[in-house]
Order: structure tokens, then sequence, then C-alpha cells
């Protein structure tokens, strides 16, 4: 946890504290509520999105966006076809409000064990690894530009 | 989609619209249970007065696979206020996937006063009806349960083994890749926990999700639903029949289909599905 993010770092410590399942699920809701706030603008993606922002094994039709900051940071974006994909949606905020901007470094450490620290260890084996994938395609994100 | 009761279905009656839903919401003996795969969906919005059953939470055994027990069983039909003569009307997501696991957990006690709402949650939500975060709370109930009944819609593994040698009909309802020993999962989901690859020898493959309508997840009509079972897979309503998917929770909805919609008489979900059987030591797969 020490290599998180700040803003990571200090959700994972928020959501280890919460021992009430219907709590957790209450904070989830609560983040996948602010989406429309990291939801791809159309002037960088519209419909059909590419593939290659296209999310494995996510099957709520996840895709990401990653652009270069000018101080080398990312800022990502992300779509989420499915309606009822809230877990995605949840997701993909979090990753949005403390990866982007943060040092390439601490992205590219991420790893996908965060799904399980946020949405603990009830969840079904499809969803989670469909969250990883999100997971995943942010991190690789940062370690392109890292080999790069 | 056309009106239930002139879809042919052999029982109809278990299936209500997401009309006849809305209009009793609040009809005296109904107990309207949601069961889905994102567990973050019932609280972000349900049908008003509706509880959730979790299919990982409250309808599996905390420590071994399998069910949960009589005494569980009636624990949580207490817990949801639900009585011997309730009338538990099921929806759920993905065309009613995770509702019809729940409805067939339901039949494993006898509770057969169970409905489906046609189309489900997609319906319901595509109809912009109304929805809730509002949780109910009623009162507790006293709930008698028979013992688990293992023996009529349900199979084990040594149970098709011995189905297997007899030459009588499965049916895999997983995707055409997974049967074919391609893949070990659905498409999109990670490829692990399984050794073998394949399906089990005489199984037709018909995945599950045929069986719906994909703009609304309603069924489709028994004329259609025979096409495909009898006309392709020249399966009839008195041949015993073993269904599986991974873990029974695909199949539990073709269970569901064959034996409600088509009126089938003897049709058993292996739950096991291949997870047991690609893990088993030297039971037969074909590929």
């Amino acid at each position: 946890m020490t290599n998180y993010p700040p803003k990571l770092a200090e959700l994972v410590e928020d959501f280890a504290g919460i021992t009430d399942r219907n709590e957790r699920v209450e904070a989830l809701i609560e983040i996948a509520d602010r989406f429309d706030t990291v939801r791809v603008p159309s002037e960088i993606a519209t419909k059909p999105y590419a593939e290659t922002n296209h999310v494995q094994y996510c099957e709520s039709d996840a895709y990401v966006w990653a652009l270069d900051n000018p101080d080398g940071t990312i800022k990502f974006y992300f779509d989420v076809l499915n309606p009822q994909g809230l877990s995605a949606m949840a997701i993909a905020v979090v990753l949005d409000e403390t990866l982007s901007g943060a040092p390439l470094e601490q992205v590219a450490k991420i790893d996908t064990e965060l799904v399980f620290k946020l949405f603990g260890k009830e969840i079904s084996m499809g969803k989670g690894q469909g969250l990883m994938g999100l997971i995943a395609m942010v991190r690789g994100a940062a370690l392109d530009r890292l080999k790069s | 989609m056309s009106d239930i009761s002139s879809r042919g279905y052999a029982n109809p009656d278990v299936l209500v619209s997401t009309e006849w839903l809305a209009n009793n919401l609040n009809t005296a003996g109904i107990r309207i249970v949601e069961s889905n795969e994102d567990p973050l969906l019932y609280p972000s919005g349900h049908v008003p007065g509706a509880v959730q059953i979790d299919w990982t939470n409250d309808l599996n055994h905390p420590l071994r696979r399998d069910y949960l027990d009589k005494a569980g069983f009636e624990a949580l039909m207490s817990k949801n206020g639900i009585t011997n003569d309730t009338t538990v009307v099921f929806y759920g997501d993905k065309n009613n996937w995770w509702a019809t696991y729940a409805f067939w957990v339901f039949q494993l006690f006898g509770h057969t006063n169970a409905k489906l709402v046609d189309g489900g949650r997609q319906k319901w939500t595509q109809e912009n009806r109304p929805v809730t975060r509002d949780v109910p709370s009623y009162p507790a109930t006293s709930y008698t349960a028979p013992e688990r009944d293992d023996a009529t819609i349900r199979a084990f593994r040594d149970e098709v083994l011995v189905h297997v040698k007899a030459g009588l009909p499965l049916v895999d309802v997983r995707s055409p890749q997974e049967y074919s020993g391609e893949l070990l999962h659905m498409p999109n989901y990670p490829q692990e926990g399984v050794l073998r690859g394949g399906h089990i020898p005489g199984a037709q493959s018909v995945p599950w999700a045929r069986a719906a309508n994909p703009d609304d997840a309603t069924f489709k009509s028994a004329a259609d639903l025979r096409a495909i079972y009898e006309g392709e897979k020249g399966l009839s309503a008195d041949d015993t029949i073993v269904a599986y998917c991974r873990i029974g929770e695909r199949s539990s909805h073709t269970w569901f289909v064959l034996t409600y919609l088509l009126g089938y008489k003897n049709v058993r979900n292996y739950d096991g599905s291949w997870t047991e059987w690609g893990n088993s030591v030297g039971v037969p797969i074909e590929k």
C-alpha cells in the first residue's frame, strides 16, 4: 500500500476500515455515481470505439483512454457501455481520481489486488477479473511510457 | 414481445410481465426478490419493495461447495419475510440468469409458489419503471422447509457418469468455444480453474442465452424454443436430460426453460458442472 500514490493509498485505507458489506457497497455506489466526470469526451473518442481501447475480460464493455499531460503524467478517460456496469464505473472513477496526474512509476506498480481491497473478497470471479482488466489497461499505459 | 399467454408455454403462469409486476408491487402475499451477479446493482436501485437474495452470500454454504441447508433456507426465508404461502417473484440481471439460479435453489426446498419476471431487470429499466434505493424490511416469519431434495432436479457427478454410460441426453449450455475445449471459461472471462477442456460425451451444445431475446431479455416463444432444442438438437419432452455449464448457474436458466416453458418432466441441473468434470480424474471427455 505504501507504493500507492497518496490519493489511492488514502482511499484504500478508508476501505480497509469498512467492515460492513452494505457500507462498502454504498461507498462504491457513491463513487460510481460520479462516472460522468470521467467519461471520455466526444472530442477524444466517439462510438464505435477502437478495439485497442477495449478492456479485456470486462463484460460491461469498458474502454480506457490514456492521454499524455504536458508534465509527462497521464490523464485517463473511460467509458462503460453497459448501463448496469456499476462496478466497472466505480473502479473507473477510482482510477481517474487517484491515478490521473500521478507519477508514472507509481501508476505502473498498481496491483490488480486493488479490486479486492475495494470490493471485498465476495466479488464473483468473472466480475473481479473484468475489473482487474481495467486496472491492467491503466497500468499498461504507464508501463508503455516508461519503456519508451 | 407478445403476451406471455400467447407464446405457447407449457406453464405460462410461471412467468409474469413487467406490467404485472408494476401492478402488484403492494399486493399482499407477494415477495419480490432480485438476484444479480453484480452486487452493486440492487443497492443502486431496485423494484420498490424488492429484497435481494445474493447467490454467493445467501444461497451457498459458507464452507463447503454446496447450497444452504434446511435450517439455512428457513432462516433466509424468515429474514426476508417469506412464509410457506408467499408467492416469490424473482427477477435479475443478465436475462434473469441469476434469478433462475435462485429460483432453482428455491425448488430444491419445494417452494413451488414462485414466478419469474419475463425480461427481468433489463426490461424493467428499459421501460423506465420506478426503482428505489430504499431497502425494505419485513417482519420475520416462521418458515418450515423440507430437507433439501437433491434427487429430483439436481445431478451429481457420479449420477452424470451413469447418465453418460446409458447414452441419455445432456445439454451443454456454455459458449461454443467452451464446448469445443478451445476455452475453459466464457469468452471475455479469465481462462482458469479447470485442467481439461471439452464437453461431457454425448452432450448437445445449446448456449443458454439462445433462449432469450437479446433486445429485452424476454424468453423466446415455445415454438422458437422447440425449434432450437427439438428441431436442431432432437430432444423431446419425454427425455431424461442433464444440463450443465461451468458451475451450474447458466444451466439453471436452461433447466427453467425446458422444465417450465416446454414442459419437460425430467431435467436435472448438474451444478458441479465443468469446474468439477474438467478437473476430475478419469472421467470421459469429448472435444
